[in-house]
């Protein structure tokens, strides 16, 4: 039993669920303010992590040493450009459609960007190793048997920083207010006076940006790219976000770090039968906490 | 509305049937487009040699070295005259490395472009899905690199250029347990493929016979990134080694996170390594790590060096095993047609039976399962570059 419930299986853990939780941020704040289920969301942070390859190749290419920051800024900004696109062109049309239009329309986008990145040649279908040591050398730190490396480091503070600042942004702004508003009642809020395309522009370039940032630090951390790697993860941060209860922020943190341990003791326990520990959760709790643990409850809106 | 119910059902009932009388139809007179027709081609149209191999996607530099095998074998027979006095010419599709994609390329091949052969495809789990389909329309098939054992018992049209998985694994177990002195052994290895899972198994009973202990025998799914939990349970056990009988991508990442989490002994792996991309991935945590292979362009033998020139000269890179095992399954087959005298199915396949062919990647001759009886190389990765160890024989 020594090596299943041991230090390293926690930070392992908690480097699981740091990955989840950069991912299931993004996807849970998108829900909360127009109910969509962006299954596309996963695709932005494929797209943050091809954004980031680039620019660190392109500074290689002029034997340039890449700036951290530049390199996460341009993620973001790729993963923010694609979301406000996805947003503009394929869901505003369908705003007051069935919500089912929308979520189709979701996975449609998601297919769309993943076989279109593995058509341009530059991209392709194939891995490509992502230029970590290029970007930041991996040092570890040795905690009695237990070690660490700066990428957990990294990916932990990450997410606990994005979750207090957007926990900050939607309770404590005004366009928190305003997101907050549109996501009670949009017919109201309009007669508010809040745009709400423009709120709902808003958090898609949020949730984008998100992902991007989600994206380059996968990349560093697991050094192999391809179109197909936001698939996986965004199907893990969704039910991360379920479990937390979709729509709260601090819940897709919560729900990301439970799954994160459960797979890994799962997996310690019996490296075959823990895969399936995430399904089993999810089931679980849309059978008997469907809310989600800090979900608000909204039975009138089934 | 009951009975408007009633009709539109037996009308789509109706419909079903129709389509699948039109495919069934279809299909049976394409096979027998197919045997027939093919050997009654003129003699100025070429022999249409059916390729597969995954030149994208998880295994796609096994797909590219793979694919430059059959062409160059294919141009050297056609610069000496062809077969039977015909050109030989390359039908190639792509098949992903996934087996629905085999199984279509497979299909069109022998359907549409009536194809006499076929040579491929590269991963396993490919070609156990294409092989059934080969096998029922009568064409010969030859996969230069599957390893697995179950491919050859589709059935008595399927052969193999390589090794077999309980052969690879065995040869890892004995060269683990004589030359690398290691007593306990740790196993990581991918549950959603034939390749690895065999590989693991065959490593572990051998293992196990010789007297060693495996200590960890852990599973990952298809598509892991994060090898953490899976390691960290291996390492605790204290192993001598790890065996990592896994695709190139993955052996990267998990020698990587070995690495990180302290794990300096060797890390031995299957002719799955043998990949430009392990090192891009793994960096320096590949370095004192082993692989079991078909060949080593180091070898001394003429008419590899041979081989290892001209190949280098026309595609800028040196030979990987894959590329080794591409171009001797081409020329396998293309050898057999000659033999035959026929581009008929049943006559190639028995000219393969019989075939005695000097390689590079060795002397081949089949055994009663078609799978050829030859030698292994272990490799070792030291300072990012292959380096030749030893051959051990059957």
């Amino acid at each position: 039993m020594g090596s299943i419930f041991n230090l390293q299986q926690i930070i392992n853990g908690i480097q699981i669920g740091s990955i989840y939780a950069l991912i299931s941020i993004g996807y849970t704040l998108v829900y909360g303010i127009i109910q969509l289920i962006n299954f596309a969301h996963g695709d932005f942070y494929m797209v943050g992590a091809y954004a980031a390859y680039f620019a660190v190749m392109f500074s290689a290419a002029r034997k340039e040493h890449p700036n951290v920051l530049i390199v996460l800024l341009i993620s973001m900004t790729a993963g923010a450009i694609v979301a406000f696109l996805s947003n503009r062109i394929a869901y505003r049309p369908l705003r007051y459609k069935p919500r089912l239009s929308a979520l189709i329309t979701a996975i449609g986008v998601s297919m769309f960007l993943e076989y279109t990145s593995s058509a341009i040649p530059a991209i392709g279908p194939s891995y490509r190793a992502f230029p970590q040591s290029a970007l930041i050398p991996e040092h570890t730190y040795k905690i009695g048997h237990a070690i660490l490396s700066n990428y957990q480091i990294v990916n932990m503070s990450v997410a606990v920083v994005l979750m207090v600042v957007l926990t900050y942004i939607v309770q404590y702004t005004r366009i928190g207010m305003a997101m907050r508003a549109s996501a009670q009642d949009k017919d109201a809020a309009r007669l508010m006076g809040i745009d709400i395309e423009y709120i709902i522009d808003f958090t898609f370039i949020i949730g984008g940006a998100l992902a991007g940032a989600a994206g380059l630090l996968t990349g560093i951390t697991y050094p192999r790219i391809n179109p197909y790697m936001g698939i996986i993860p965004g199907l893990k941060a969704f039910i991360a976000a379920v479990l937390g209860g979709i729509g709260s922020v601090p819940g897709a943190m919560l729900g990301s770090y439970i799954l994160g341990f459960s797979e890994v003791f799962g997996m310690a326990i019996n490296s075959i039968l823990g895969e399936g520990i995430a399904y089993a959760i999810l089931i679980l709790v849309l059978i008997f906490l469907p809310q989600g643990l800090l979900g608000k409850k909204t039975g009138e809106k089934v | 509305m009951k009975r408007r119910k009633t009709f539109a059902v037996l009308v789509s009932l109706l419909l079903v049937v129709a389509l699948f009388g039109t495919v069934l139809t279809g299909c049976s007179s394409k096979t027998a487009n197919n045997n027939g027709g093919s050997s009654q081609k003129t003699e100025s149209e070429p022999i249409l040699i059916g390729g597969v191999a995954p030149v994208t996607g998880p295994a796609a530099t096994y797909g590219k070295s793979t694919k430059q095998g059959y062409e160059m074998a294919l141009e050297e027979w056609n610069a000496k005259g062809g077969v039977l006095g015909r050109k030989v010419k390359l039908v190639f599709e792509d098949d992903k490395a996934d087996p629905t994609e085999a199984a279509n390329a497979f299909s069109k091949l022998i359907n549409d472009n009536h194809v006499v052969a076929i040579v491929g495809s590269v991963t396993s789990s490919c070609s156990l899905a294409g092989a059934p389909i080969a096998q029922r329309a009568g064409v010969p098939m030859i996969t230069p690199t599957s390893t697995n054992p179950k491919v050859t018992q589709v059935g008595d049209y399927i052969f193999r250029a390589c090794f077999i998985d309980p052969f690879q694994g065995t040869v890892a177990a004995k060269f683990v347990f004589n030359n690398l002195k290691a007593r306990k052994a740790g196993v990581i290895y991918d549950i959603g493929q034939d390749y690895n899972t065999g590989l693991a198994e065959f490593f572990k009973k051998e293992f196990e016979s010789l007297g060693g202990k495996i200590v960890a025998y852990e599973g990952y799914p298809d598509g892991t990134t994060d090898f953490n939990t899976q390691l960290t349970k291996i390492i605790d056990a204290k192993p001598d080694v790890i065996y990592s009988p896994n695709y190139y991508n993955d052996d990267g990442l998990i020698a990587k996170q070995a690495r990180t989490l302290g794990f300096t002994g060797p890390i031995v792996g299957g002719d799955g390594w043998d990949s430009p991309d392990l090192f891009k991935i793994g960096g320096d945590a590949v370095n004192n790590c082993y692989f079991t292979n078909h060949f080593s362009k180091d070898s001394k033998d003429p008419k590899v060096q041979a081989f290892v020139k001209k190949y280098t000269e026309k595609y800028g890179e040196a030979p990987d095993a894959l590329a080794a095992l591409g171009y001797d399954a081409m020329n396998i087959m293309l050898t057999a047609i000659q033999n035959a005298g026929s581009t008929d199915g049943a006559k190639i396949k028995d000219a393969l039976k019989n075939i005695d062919y000097q390689g590079v990647t060795g002397h081949i001759k089949f055994d009663k399962d078609r799978n050829p009886v030859k030698s292994a190389v272990i490799i070792k990765i030291e300072n990012g570059k292959q380096v030749y160890v030893t051959t051990i024989n059957p």
